[in-house]
């Protein structure tokens, strides 16, 4: 595992933010780093690597990322759908599209199409309750979702896919 | 600088002790002894930062000290909370911190695996002692309980990840004394787990003491010959000249055979000194000792129901102090166990114990479900 | 009257040009000339309290900051933004960087912070960019970096990623985090006040009320203070879901009824399809849920309003909590079984797990819940559900235990014949609509 150039030098410079024997405060930032560099999830090599970075165990390491949801500690599909699923979004029917993306996808929660495009993720409230019912795709919030948008949004997903093919 | 350390007035349970500021009330409820001291499964005094999660040491402060009388408006963790002068605390005498550590007794037992017969740690476990003192008798989950998945540790350490309750000694323990901690508290919530991610062997040469710290049978000793119930070996106090450690142990013996090396503890069940690995795992021969004698066990244990040398009773005056409230006799091991006779007193036997003294009666166990039927 | 989002709707007011040419910045010249001890006076005076939750007064907050000769002290400002219900931090960063900005800027002098970071909640990674950016075009003109504006005074502001778990929002657990740790929450005292990030001294606000200080220090202590009512002074965010027309984020003076802002065109417009009013959560999921029958009056049968007295006027028993803001209304058809059951999952998925009532309890909970909701719960498990709610509040390291708690406690509190409804008609309790709409009797003939 390997960072390239350019995020080795944001990494470096995360780093540098902190007070002298404080760069361990650098690991989360980094670890979002590292699971964009390794497709979308953290493997053993890849923490280990980070422990080395910041000069901390890979205990260390081990316990932070299985602590936070956002991190992946098996591979996941090239695009994630973390579908809210708490009380605001269950209001304006949430439900209704998780299940939704089951039936069209094929894939249960936590599961990975077969050909590695999607995966769905279950979500607790990601702060988008007036704009439900909502899903983080990427970097992205997706709002005021209904079966059509799903549709498109699935689309768009497999038109990307193919082009970078 | 302890010289200037000005002294407190703390009353617990109606007992009133001087005690240097900064004593926790647990601690100060420890100068007192007896029922008065609240449990504690996660506070470990050697180990620092342990402390003020499992929560089964609450108690009520009716007043907050001298100088500001309010009482606090929520129960707090004793092994955390420092005295203040002046301050009232209650423990036993609590009816709502009663009720809390029931409640507490009640979630850590929750999902906390029903295996006690099968549990090296059986007679040890401070979660049953707790349970036993503290709990009530019934569960109420319908619920299966979590399971983990099993990880090999090594050859030293057994882990069962379904015992543990999460009381973060053993991380504390492997930060402080091997400077190279390998294993750790992973996961999150209820999901949250002790291990190493990786399934990585721990060898750490003091690695060894995560067993004497750990309250429960989650990390336990893979060298225990034969897996014998604590209460069929008999403890004795020895020591070696060790390069590594103090040397000082427990052996905890059956005839001639060493069972199982331990540190010794104190009355509150915490490690005296810390050992090394090579006594505990490796000198597993009578020779490699010089025995010192019986090992005095005053922690109120099922270890100690064969009256073991020293072993502490409730002082009378004590049940007079503590409004009338007689302290509640641990569960009597006779009634788990066939084996042990009640007439045999480990203490008085010349020696160390051996099997036929342990030799099943019938008859005795007829009399113990008397006797227990009248305790009722 | 607005005081923070009276600009949100400029086109291109997230950028510095515009903001600045629309009096942004004029707040931190005026403080920038004032003693670091004045700045306080004035936030003190102005009676502005947190507007994370818990409503502690931020003057005062500041005031306790310990000042150990040479330990150097950190601001930190709280977007972690995860309460459920709760997305005003998002709007203020998203469309106002500069606000927030000024607002840290501000503070940070006022506080001594030559380090000051922003702790975000990881999902936000979009606003992470405009907050970036922001700080980036602050920088060039001068108003952080090395010397600003000629005061001698240096300021850095980081904007630091989590990684979702909402117990990051506990200011403790927060500074865990921060430093690269789990976000188990601290064991308090000491308070981090005292020892907070890399155990210097530390004051942890929320977004809203570090923005705030902007107008505190344009309008001054008093006039901010005699805007509202009561101990409830300022204007407040308030973000609304649910079953209402219009969701979104408004602003509010906090004399405003409860009936107006669902009702009232300016704000909630009502509830789609002509519906009825069935219950509110009107301060984040933590709070207690009140039926319709409760919510626009008081039991004393006094208008209720959107402030901190008024909401939880009537404790726990008839009354709730102003919280983060976060408003979320329910109409007749939803059924507060299921709503709880997923606020129940909410908080056995986030409990940090160091603390067994917290830990084991919320997971009970929700199994629980889980088994009314679909029809397999019985009688008795009502009752359990309030008995393990009472042993988990209180008694936990941190907040969060009461939070899981009290959402069960009130939801049986005022909707116990639903929950019994769910276990003598287990088949229809699977469908979703379940029709006990009896909450939502007309509004103006409530009486209690
Ligand atoms: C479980 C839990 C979650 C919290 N989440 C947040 C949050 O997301 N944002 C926030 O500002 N405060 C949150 N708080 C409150 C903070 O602990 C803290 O009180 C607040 O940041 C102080 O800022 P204030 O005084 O400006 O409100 C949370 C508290 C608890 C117990
Ligand atoms: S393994 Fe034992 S010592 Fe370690 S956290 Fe679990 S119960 Fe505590
Ligand atoms: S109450 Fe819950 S979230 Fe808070 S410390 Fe305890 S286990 Fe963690
Ligand atoms: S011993 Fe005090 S909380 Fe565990």
């Amino acid at each position: 595992m390997k960072f390239s150039e350019e995020k080795l030098k944001k990494v470096n410079e995360i780093i540098a933010r902190y007070p002298d024997g404080k760069q361990k405060s650098a690991l989360i930032p980094i670890l979002h780093i590292a699971q964009e560099e390794n497709n979308g999830w953290l493997d053993v090599t890849t923490m280990d690597h980070v422990a080395i970075m910041l000069n901390i165990l890979p205990i260390e390491v081990y316990e932070v990322a299985t602590f936070y949801s956002m991190f992946n500690l098996k591979p996941v599909g090239k695009h994630v759908f973390e579908v809210c699923r708490t009380g605001p979004c269950m209001l304006n029917g949430s439900d209704d599209i998780i299940q939704y993306i089951k039936d069209k996808l094929g894939i249960n929660e936590g599961e990975t199409t077969s050909d590695g495009l999607f995966t769905l993720k279950p979500a607790e409230c990601l702060g988008a309750c007036g704009y439900a019912p909502m899903m983080q795709l990427g970097k992205h919030y997706r709002e005021h979702l209904t079966k059509e948008k799903v549709d498109l949004i699935i689309d768009e997903c497999r038109r990307n896919a193919a082009k970078n093919n | 600088m302890s010289e200037q350390t000005p002294k407190f007035k703390v009353t617990i349970d109606n007992i009133t002790i001087e005690v240097p500021a900064g004593t926790t009330i647990l601690n100060a409820a420890r100068e007192i002894g007896g029922d008065v001291t609240p449990p504690a499964m996660c506070y470990y005094s050697k180990l620092e930062g342990s402390g003020g999660k499992c929560r089964t040491c609450l108690v009520e402060v009716s007043k907050g000290s001298e100088k500001d009388p309010r009482p606090m408006p929520k129960l707090v963790a004793s092994c955390r909370t420092t005295v203040m002068d002046g301050m009232e605390v209650k423990n036993m005498t609590s009816p709502k911190v009663v009720e809390a550590r029931k409640g507490v007794v009640e979630m850590q037992l929750l999902n906390h695996p029903l295996d006690c017969p099968v549990c090296d740690q059986a007679g040890e476990c401070h979660l049953q002692d707790l349970s036993y003192e503290h709990g009530s008798s019934t569960t109420r989950t319908e619920f299966e309980r979590t399971t983990f998945s099993q990880e090999d540790i090594g050859e030293y350490i057994q882990l069962h990840k379904t015992r543990c309750i999460l009381c973060y000694r053993c991380v504390f323990a492997a930060n402080q004394l091997t400077g190279k901690r390998e294993h750790g508290v992973l996961m999150r919530g209820d999901h949250a787990e002790i291990s190493t991610f990786i399934g990585k062997a721990l060898e750490n040469e003091f690695i060894g003491n995560v067993i004497d710290v750990c309250p429960v049978g989650a990390l336990t000793d893979k060298t225990f010959r034969f897996k014998n119930r604590v209460w069929f070996t008999k403890p004795v106090d020895a020591h070696r000249n060790c390069p590594t450690c103090s040397g000082k142990t427990r052996l905890w013996m059956r005839g001639e055979e060493v069972f199982r090396v331990t540190a010794r503890k104190d009355k509150w069940g915490e490690v005296e000194e810390w050992i090394c690995n090579d006594c505990r795992f490796h000198k597993k021969q009578a020779s490699d000792w010089v025995i010192e004698g019986p090992s005095k066990i005053d922690r109120h244990s099922v270890i100690s129901q064969n009256h073991y040398q020293g072993a502490v009773e409730a002082q009378p005056e004590l049940v007079n102090e503590i409004i009338g409230k007689n302290p509640k006799l641990l569960f009597d091991i006779h009634e788990v166990s066939d084996v042990n006779r009640e007439e045999i007193d480990l203490s008085k036997i010349n020696g160390p114990a051996h099997s036929d003294n342990f030799l099943a009666n019938q008859k005795a166990k007829h009399e113990r479900k008397l006797k227990v039927g009248r305790n009722k | 009257m607005k005081l923070l989002l009276e600009n949100a709707h400029i086109e291109g007011i997230r950028y510095y040009e515009i903001y600045r040419k629309h009096g942004g910045y004029r707040a931190a010249e005026k403080a920038l000339k004032m003693a670091p001890d004045e700045i306080v006076e004035e936030v003190k005076k102005s009676g502005l309290r947190g507007r994370g939750g818990a409503g502690f007064p931020a003057g005062m907050k500041w005031s306790f900051l310990a000042k150990p000769e040479g330990v150097p002290r950190h601001l930190v400002c709280n977007a972690d933004e995860s309460e459920p219900g709760t997305f005003k931090d998002r709007y203020l960063m998203e469309f106002l960087p500069h606000l927030l900005i000024e607002g840290l800027l501000i503070s940070s002098f006022a506080l001594g912070s030559n380090l000051t970071f922003i702790y975000i909640r990881g999902e936000y990674a979009w606003i992470v960019d405009v907050l970036e950016q922001a700080i980036a075009e602050a920088k060039t003109n001068g108003w952080l970096g090395k010397n600003i504006q000629g005061t001698g005074f240096d300021c850095e502001i980081h904007v630091q990623r989590g990684a979702g778990a909402y117990i990051c929002g506990e200011e403790t657990a927060l500074l865990e985090s921060l430093e690269g740790k789990r976000g188990n929450p601290r064991i308090k005292p000491p308070f981090p006040a005292v020892q907070g990030l890399w155990l210097r001294p530390t004051v942890v606000n929320n977004v809203e009320t570090l923005a705030a200080v902007v107008p505190i220090m344009n309008i001054g202590g008093e006039a901010y203070s005699k805007i509202g009512v009561g101990r409830s002074t300022g204007t407040k965010l308030i973000s609304a879901c649910g079953n209402i027309n219009k969701p979104g984020v408004y602003e509010i003076e906090m004399n405003l009824s409860v009936e107006e802002f669902i009702y009232s065109d300016e704000y909630c417009s009502g509830i789609p399809k002509g519906k009825k009013l069935k219950a509110c959560i009107p301060g984040g999921s933590s709070v207690p849920i009140v039926p319709a029958n409760l919510l626009f009056k008081t039991a004393k049968g006094e208008t209720r309003y959107m402030n901190y007295e008024s909401l939880s006027d009537g404790g726990f028993a008839t009354g709730t909590m102003m919280g983060s803001g976060g408003f979320i209304v329910l109409d007749e058809d939803q059924c507060v079984v299921r709503h709880t059951m997923t606020l129940a999952r909410f908080y056995n998925h986030e409990s940090c797990g160091q603390c067994s009532p917290c830990r084991e309890g919320t997971g009970w909970m929700y199994k629980i819940l889980k088994n009314i909701e679909y029809g397999k719960g019985k009688m008795s498990d009502i009752d359990l559900l309030w008995d393990i709610q009472g042993k988990i509040e209180g008694n936990t390291i941190c907040p969060l235990g009461d939070a899981a708690a009290w959402p069960v406690a009130a939801a049986i509190r005022h909707f116990r014949d639903e929950f019994e409804w769910h276990v003598t008609h287990p088949e229809e309790a699977q469908t979703r609509n379940y029709g006990l709409a009896h909450y939502a009797e007309p509004l103006s003939t409530v009486t209690v």
